[in-house]
């Protein structure tokens, strides 16, 4: 009892090899859209390397390069396959490597998934990622004259003003860290001193952020030095003022921004599995039809197609009694001691000559 | 005498058929490549409107020609595909014969009018220099009235505009010294420090050595010295004369002319090129020639010649010249239409190969 069973006519046969010809071309071009996405994503990644500790996220867009590339050579082949299955003589060349390209392209399938749901799930090992790294980027601020560190100070400042975001989760990150360096504090100072013994660490901590956390819209001119302190500055309430400084952290801008790339991604892969799924169904209804076809023997001959031959309890028996059966050919008897040749009575019988007698034993000769 | 005959049988026919073919086809590519860069143009220049002052909508011709061309160079060749197309074919051909008499005269045009794009490109900068120095200077002055309807989004122009372009006032940071960009309602007049500098000048402004923040520059290795850059002593470790790096040290002026200077440029060569197809295309006259050549012999598949003009460059010019007196005259004299139209049409294919003949190099 098949599954699904279709019956083809030699038309029907012929129109369904074109269609899928044509759809394995549009497949390539699929999988050459997956391999560019896997560029982009891996170059946006790399982009921003600086701000993201080392976690694993660079699997994602490499899985998707790889299977872009995949889907590329095997909708080719694919293709081509296609191509000469509107003749019944050259599909003989492919009869053989048919069955094997399918079993392999519905494996090919769930790669394909399963790259489509990673881009879904990466969110989380970014956002510990992000946290980790802007941590790291913001302490690391000040030390411009350290080579390794030098540029970051330039890194989060240029984040600071493209993502209109400022420190970690908010702008009161920066007065927990040190962002100016002691290369620029007058230590003779007692203002610079008070500020130093102020906490354990001895950092010179302050109310103040770099300037890249000024919002444009602001209407006044950006005040970034004693923000929370409201007399230093004229007609200032900081609890309110929510024009000066940007109110978003740049953890939640930088995720929203990946978010929105590795969905838009994920929408594509999604899409692309599908439509390979289609393809491969149209494969092996083809491939059904014509084999039959040459079982019948007439090549114009209406002939069934399917997606399996039997049921799926009866097809996944089958397959399971041959990897047994498979298994037991190779299984050797250890009870003979290896040897398979023991105790096991002869079925020739000897022949001793024209009187059939056995020779005697010859002894040893002393 | 004909000018630059050319011996054609019907293999090269054939072939100067195929390559103008594809040569149009190209030359309608290029068409739209132009038609694009025009509009690229005009979004870039209608995106600094805000800097740009009024009677700076004389830049916005390159792009607006740039625009024309593109879309009749497209039209154009599309039409030489199609005659190149029905060369081939006598029954097809003659249709074309009047259209193609039209065809040189706009193709010719359209050359002129790319190689007037290319030259404006070069004249207009002094003009855009010197609207850009008025517009920012007013952005300047009108940087600290955010809540004056009408000048309320300099500020943030000037901010976006400085962090962009990675400038700082019109000629250098100074300029900021000499405007008061700090409005009257966030500063405290009961201050000393307010009345003391209000008072330090004629105007009673409230002038500072200080610069906005979007003049810091992001590679500095110190935090950015906004205020009071001009006092050694106010920062540590600091000295005004020899520190380069804390702001941006360009103008925003040269920056923008750069950078609009840089945009025409670019399309200079795109355009020249353009033209060199362009040109490329009037050997369509090879073409035309030959065909009516082999059309009108016995054999249609004979040798024909081509040429550029039936009769020399001075016997042409000389019977155009006949030609548009005597119209000029029957036009006077005989006010009907019948016998001026053939005069008319036979003026008009003298014109265009008179203007077709500076043009081809083959």
């Amino acid at each position: 009892m098949a599954v699904l069973k279709v019956k083809f006519t030699k038309t029907k046969r012929d129109k369904l090899a074109q269609v899928l010809w044509i759809l394995n071309w549009i497949s390539v071009v699929t999988g050459a859209v997956l391999f560019i996405l896997g560029l982009f994503l891996k170059v946006e990644i790399n982009k921003r390397v600086e701000l993201m500790a080392e976690r694993d996220i660079q699997y994602v867009p490499n899985m998707l390069i790889a299977v872009g590339l995949i889907a590329c050579a095997i909708n080719f082949l694919g293709g081509k396959i296609c191509y000469d299955c509107v003749d019944t003589t050259k599909f003989l060349r492919w009869k053989l490597i048919m069955l094997p390209y399918i079993v392999c392209t519905f494996f090919f399938t769930f790669c394909v998934l399963v790259g489509a749901l990673m881009c879904y799930s990466m969110r989380g090992e970014l956002e510990e990622s992000l946290t980790l790294g802007l941590t790291q980027a913001m302490r690391f601020y000040k030390d411009t004259d350290i080579p390794g560190r030098c540029f970051l100070k330039r890194t989060v400042d240029l984040l600071q003003i493209q993502f209109q975001c400022c420190g970690n989760s908010g702008y009161k990150d920066w007065f927990q860290i040190q962002w100016i360096s002691n290369r620029y504090l007058d230590m003779s100072q007692q203002q610079v001193v008070d500020r130093l013994r102020s906490n354990v660490e001895g950092k010179y901590l302050m109310d103040g952020v770099p300037f890249s956390c000024c919002n444009i819209n602001s209407p006044r001119p950006c005040i970034q030095q004693q923000v929370t302190n409201n007399s230093a500055h004229f007609h200032y309430e900081h609890q309110t003022e929510e024009l000066n400084l940007w109110m978003k952290g740049c953890r939640q801008a930088l995720l929203e921004y990946y978010t929105n790339i590795m969905q838009s991604i994920g929408l594509t892969v999604l899409i692309t599995w599908l439509f390979e799924l289609s393809v491969l169904t149209g494969v092996r209804y083809l491939q059904t039809s014509l084999e039959n076809v040459l079982r019948q023997g007439d090549p114009d001959s209406e002939s069934d197609g399917w997606l399996l031959e039997n049921s799926f309890m009866e097809t996944a028996r089958i397959n399971l009694n041959i990897i047994k059966s498979l298994g037991k050919n190779n299984h050797i008897d250890t009870a003979k001691n290896g040897d398979p040749n023991i105790d096991i009575p002869s079925t020739s019988k000897a022949h001793y000559g024209p009187d059939n007698v056995p020779p005697k034993t010859i002894k040893e000769a002393s | 005498m004909v000018l630059l005959k050319m011996k054609f049988n019907q293999q090269r026919r054939v072939r100067l058929a195929q390559g103008l073919w594809l040569l149009s086809w190209l030359a309608v590519m290029c068409g739209a490549f132009i038609f694009c860069l025009g509009v690229y143009l005009k979004t870039e220049l209608l995106r600094r409107d805000e800097v740009e002052k009024e009677s700076f909508m004389d830049i916005h011709v390159v792009p607006n020609i740039l625009m024309m061309v593109g879309l009749a160079s497209i039209g154009t060749n599309w039409v030489a595909t199609r005659v190149c197309q029905d060369s081939l074919d006598a029954s097809r051909f003659p249709r074309w014969k009047v259209l193609l008499l039209a065809w040189f005269v706009v193709a010719a045009l359209l050359c002129c009018l790319l190689l007037a794009v290319v030259v404006l490109s070069y004249v207009l900068q002094g003009r855009l220099e010197e609207s850009l120095k008025v517009g920012l200077r007013n952005g300047i002055r009108f940087y600290k009235d955010t809540d004056v309807p009408g000048r309320c989004f300099q500020k943030e122009t000037i901010d976006r505009l400085q962090m962009e372009f990675r400038c700082c006032g019109n000629n250098n940071f100074k300029d900021w010294f000499e405007v008061q960009w700090v409005s009257g309602r966030f500063l405290d007049y009961t201050a000393q420090e307010v009345k003391d500098r209000i008072r330090s000048n004629v105007d009673g402004r409230y002038l500072l050595d200080g610069v906005p923040f979007s003049c810091c520059n992001p590679a500095s290795p110190r935090p950015c010295l906004q205020y009071h850059l001009t006092d050694n002593r106010a920062h540590f470790n600091y000295d005004y004369l020899s520190e380069d790096l804390n702001l941006y040290s360009r103008g925003c002026r040269q920056a923008l002319t750069d950078y609009y200077m840089g945009l025409m440029n670019s399309t200079g060569p795109g355009v020249l090129s353009v033209i060199l197809i362009q040109v490329g295309n009037f050997h369509l006259r090879y073409l035309q020639t030959a065909v009516e050549g082999a059309m009108a012999l016995e054999d249609p598949e004979g040798d024909s010649e081509g040429y550029i003009l039936e009769k020399g460059v001075k016997e042409t010019f000389e019977e155009v010249k006949v030609k548009v007196l005597t119209m000029m005259k029957l036009a006077q004299v005989d006010p009907e239409g019948v016998p001026v139209d053939a005069e008319a049409e036979k003026a008009a294919d003298t014109t265009a190969e008179k203007a077709a003949s500076p043009t081809p190099a083959s």
